[in-house]
């Protein structure tokens, strides 16, 4: 395709000529499917809207021409901003707007009747879109659909819902041609494959990736602690980073982490250098409120999360740190490109390890990266409670036909394999429940009419899917407002578990400020304000990202040296010291540590399986730990081991490791435990069995609303091979579970178990304490718990003394 | 297994049963609150989803057992045993006779509760309130009333124990009254820091837990809780 004269003219004025990937793009204009691969700052999203534009500027257009889609809000008002400016210097009459969860009623209404050219939007709010009944008037004559950032999209099921969505809109706009704009990633055709309406083929444009980044370690004269995730001693190291650049984002694993750096960090800056934070939890008008201070460049830093991880151009940033150990390479590059928004310009990255093992994994990473080898793993086929999302929002849309719905959604590349029985299963749960039990004779979801066509059989209905359409799963959390006459201001949200555990006094760290917990009102924890005190953290249940395959195996490589002159000293020393007191973990065999800490006793199993198997794994040991009456209290995993905490040590390990026994542990685990409740509950909510969100004139007081803990038990009871327990299953498989991983451990360490008992805890075991994501364990340290609770709370209030002696009757 | 947690109420000795009901031995009496016995039909009829239907059954089979190992001659259900009236009328033939099983040779009586006030088309007593030996059953407490016996709130303690957060319904009880636990399998619960329980509930009031370990333990009181 050739540009308009007015578009080139624009180029010339503003002194531009056409980067090669746009000229591809445009090339490609009339290709089913292109996805363009460019590193951040190479023009990428122009390249994605030239099309576009040379066709608007070539002809008008009646109505919808191009859709544009990304996994942020934020990110769509961005782009509308940044792409009004060019529009209007070509001069084109273009309409642009955005669609998101915070757009008004009333433009929303409009926007249905009278549609922009351009309408930017998340996959939720397009999903929302598809399952209007005049949604085919809305998206008449939509030319393209332009999908950014789908390197991250393709890795989550809110990727999943914007390709059934997509296969939905293409049945309604056959000539609708697909654009992917994706970061650097290691499998290129693997989103191709994801983004194409299958089986139309997917060109792929390779931008010049620039130059290397500039990447390295900060030299910092203190080693880092022992344990910990919070890089204090980094900070005055970073802070002078921070004078020496423009802008520098810093970002963290956690969100707790982040709060708790931001907080030292300020309380070290003498200068007062402004440094704003931004995360996940923070109230909207906190977040907008550090996004405007960005735009104008008012900030020197950003404490930051996996929010700012995606492409928002908010100010001149040309210094990444990444504070503790990256986890993956991929995710690393992608950061490290948010520095230097500038095309061929090196970014500049600076890596902070938080603790000696994370040195480890920084210098591993740091390799990677030189090598290229980025790392990714296949998620498998689509997950099927996004399809029976789907088969419901159809059904909101009009009457459908199961064999043209199959059809459809098996276009999208992840439901490229779906089995037509597979599809039904899904298909009879929405419409009857799918139950052994037949119930619902009378009040089935969806009916079959006589002309073969399914439909709601209350079309009322709709209103309550639609309101529950997503697949983004929260914690359950509480707003946290500060304290005064009409409600104070909002500051963020911490999960409900955490609240509960405050007492009126306790103090934590929100938004970078220290409040006073004083009291739960209705649904809202409310605080003051509190300047001094030590705070307790917050505990934000934030992204947790798995050390990837291709790092684990590197680290694991690097403890097998002899010695690591790699390494910084203080590392290295750390190394040698846990060789001292203990050993080094080896491939061919299983290191076992036991000792007491904090008043229990502690295992340690250093498994590097990677997360997800070690997760299972923990799961697993417990279990058998119940069983042998240790009471284990909960365990928390990490990709290279597993710590777990009990009433009474482990003395002979072997046990718990053997393969048969793991794998009996596997099927009697698979039905009752706390990660398949939890991913139960998300599956439950986003196949539709829960409404999360319910009309605001239905709400019911809480002792109405039945856990999603008390169904799984049910169905585990009465109907186990129920379809919404086996897509429970299938992804905690595909998820949680990785038995076989467990199994290629138990295979090559054959056995040879090196058990090591000590009085404390060991130098490579002191940052597992420190990690996030613990699973309680409910057994018998639980009621041995409670026992002794209920005894101290009977003593205290003098009811003891009363009531003595206890009696337990045996009546019958 | 333990058979029961035995206190004192109102001059009567009575028995909090891991499951939920209460059994009061001297008038070989079993009471249970709040069954909400058809509750998945309610919910697939108004709001179109569909829970697994096996509530019902379970609820019935834990009465049965309850009835069995206790050899009650009298039952008292304390109001809500049905989600709805509509619930109570779709019932399934087979847990209609089930029901009726139970009730032959006992003395049954239906409390009125708020979910399912008009009469049931079951056999058996139906009353808005019944008293025994100078114990009254209601569904909901009231305020001036004393030795009363009610339902309604779906007690449930959430206790912060070193770090963790451990939820279990319960019994809950001061000198004047007495709230059981719900027995329905599908019932959710109402924290016992919730203000309308803070404000019923007079100064020494205990709990008692339903489930394996029945510990007694004082009603924790939330001096920052308001009363709604």
């Amino acid at each position: 395709m050739e540009l308009p004269a007015k578009i080139t003219d624009w180029f010339t004025t503003k002194g531009w000529s056409v980067h090669p990937h746009q000229q591809a793009m445009l090339d490609r204009a009339e290709n089913p499917t292109t996805l363009l691969i460019a590193p951040t700052g190479g023009g990428k999203t122009l390249a994605g809207f030239l099309p576009t534009l040379a066709e608007l500027a070539s002809a008008p257009h009646d109505g919808l021409h191009t859709l544009y889609v990304s996994p942020l809000k934020a990110l769509a008002a961005d782009i509308k901003r940044n792409l009004r400016t060019p529009v209007d210097e070509i001069g084109l009459d273009i309409r642009i707007e955005d669609r998101t969860g915070d757009t008004t009623q009333t433009q929303k209404k409009r926007q249905r009747v009278d549609p922009p050219h351009i309408l930017l939007t998340t996959p939720e709010s397009l999903a929302l879109l598809t399952s209007y009944e005049d949604a085919p008037r809305m998206f008449r004559g939509v030319q393209r659909v332009i999908v950014d950032e789908i390197h991250a999209l393709s890795e989550s099921k809110r990727g999943d819902q914007l390709m059934l969505a997509l296969a939905a809109l293409q049945r309604m706009c056959p000539d609708m041609r697909r654009i992917g704009l994706s970061a650097t990633v290691e499998d290129p055709d693997a989103i191709a494959r994801f983004l194409a309406a299958h089986p139309n083929p997917c060109d792929i444009v390779h931008a010049d990736p620039g130059p290397p980044p500039d990447i390295q370690m900060l030299q910092i004269d203190e080693p880092p602690p022992w344990s910990g995730g919070g890089a204090k001693y980094a900070i005055p190291a970073v802070l002078d980073e921070v004078r020496k650049h423009k802008t520098t984002l810093i970002f963290h694993n956690t969100r707790a982490q982040a709060e708790l750096f931001f907080h030292n960090l300020w309380l070290a800056n003498s200068d007062s250098l402004p440094i704003g934070i931004h995360h996940g939890s923070l109230s909207k008008e906190q977040r907008q409120k550090v996004e405007q201070a960005m735009v104008d460049g008012t900030l020197k830093a950003i404490v930051c999360t996996g929010s700012l991880d995606l492409g928002i151009d908010w100010g001149d940033v040309d210094l990444v740190i990444q504070i503790g150990a990256p986890k993956n390479v991929k995710r690393l590059v992608q950061r490290i490109g948010r520095a230097n928004h500038r095309y061929n310009a090196p970014s500049k990255a600076l890596l902070v390890p938080a603790n000696r093992f994370e040195v480890i994994e920084c210098v591993a990473a740091l390799a990677a990266v030189k090598a290229h080898d980025l790392d990714g793993d296949d998620r498998g086929s689509g997950p099927r409670d996004v399809l029976c999302q789907h088969i419901l929002i159809a059904a909101c849309a009009g009457p459908f036909h199961a064999d043209d719905l199959f059809d459809q959604m098996t276009t999208a590349g992840a439901y490229a394999g779906l089995s037509r029985k597979a599809f039904d299963d899904c298909l009879e749960f929405c419409a009857t429940g799918g139950y052994a039990l037949r119930a619902y004779d009378r009040w089935q979801r969806l009916l079959q009419r006589p002309d073969g066509m399914w439909q709601l059989r209350d079309p009322r209905a709709a209103q309550r899917i639609r309101m529950n359409i997503g697949t983004i799963q929260d914690t359950d959390t509480l707003k946290v407002r500060l304290k005064n006459r009409g409600g104070g201001k909002p500051l963020g949200e911490v999960e409900e578990g955490f609240a509960a555990t405050l007492t009126p006094g306790d103090t934590f760290l929100i938004g970078g400020q220290i409040v006073r917990y004083e009291g739960l009102r209705e649904m809202t924890v409310e605080v003051t304000r509190r300047a001094s005190d030590k705070p307790k953290i917050a505990t934000f249940l934030g992204t947790k990202f798995a050390t990837s395959t291709q790092l684990t195996h590197r680290i694991l490589n690097m403890m097998q040296q002899d010695d690591w002159p790699d390494l910084p000293d203080h590392t290295r020393d750390w190394l040698k010291l846990q060789k001292q007191v203990s050993f080094m973990p080896k491939a061919d065999r299983l290191l076992v540590e036991s000792f007491p800490h904090d008043g229990r006793a502690q295992t340690v199993v250093y498994g590097f399986a990677g997360r997800n198997a070690m997760q299972t794994l923990g799961l697993l040991v417990t279990q058998r730990m119940e069983e042998q009456g240790l009471s284990p209290m909960g365990f928390v995993a990490t990709d290279y081991a597993i710590l777990v905490w009990s009433l009474d040590p482990v003395l002979d390990p072997a046990p718990l490791f053997s393969r048969d026994g793991l794998r009996e542990g596997l099927e009697k685990w698979l039905s009752g435990n706390a990660v398949m409740k939890r991913t139960f509950k998300a599956s439950a909510h986003i196949a539709g069995l829960i409404e999360r969100n319910l009309p605001s004139n239905r709400k019911t007081g809480r002792q109405a609303t039945m856990s999603s803990d008390i169904l799984y038990d049910t169905l585990l009871k009465y109907d186990p091979d129920h379809v919404l327990m086996q897509i429970t299953r299938e992804e905690a498989l595909r998820g949680l579970v990785d038995f076989g991983r467990i199994e290629e451990m138990v295979d090559r360490i054959e056995g040879r178990i090196d058990h090591v008992v000590l009085d404390r805890l060991t130098p490579m075991a002191a940052p597992l304490f420190l990690e996030p994501g613990r699973v309680p364990i409910k057994g018998m340290a639980e009621e041995r718990l409670l026992a002794e609770e209920t005894e101290r709370l009977m003593v205290a209030s003098g009811l003891a003394d009363v009531d003595k002696p206890k009696r337990w009757a045996v009546p019958f | 297994m333990n058979n029961g947690c035995e206190f004192e109420f109102s001059g009567a000795t009575l028995t909090a049963l891991p499951s939920g009901a209460l059994w009061w031995a001297a008038h070989d009496l079993l009471v249970v609150s709040d069954l909400h016995l058809g509750k998945s039909d309610r919910i697939a009829r108004r709001t179109g989803t569909m829970v697994p239907p096996y509530e019902t059954y379970d609820t019935l089979l834990r009465l049965e057992t309850d009835i069995a190992t206790t050899g009650a001659r009298q039952v008292i259900c304390l109001g809500d045993s049905f989600d709805d009236m509509a619930s109570s009328a779709n019932l399934d033939p087979k847990n209609r006779d089930w029901i009726l099983t139970l009730q032959s040779g006992r003395d049954w009586t239906w409390i009125e509760g708020n979910h399912d006030p008009a009469p049931l088309s079951l056999g058996g007593h139906h009353r808005a309130e019944h008293t025994v030996d100078g114990l009254t059953f209601r569904h909901i407490a009231d305020p001036h009333l004393q030795a009363e016996i009610s339902g309604h709130y779906h007690p449930k303690l959430r206790l912060p124990v070193r770090g963790k957060l451990i939820s279990r319904p319960c019994f809950l009880f001061d000198a004047r009254r007495l709230i059981l636990p719900a027995y329905g399998t599908y019932t959710g619960g109402l924290c016992l820091t919730h203000g309308a329980l803070q404000s019923l509930m007079g100064p020494g009031a205990q709990v008692i837990l339903a489930g394996t370990s029945q510990h007694r333990l004082p009603m924790p009181r939330a001096a920052q809780q308001r009363v709604s």
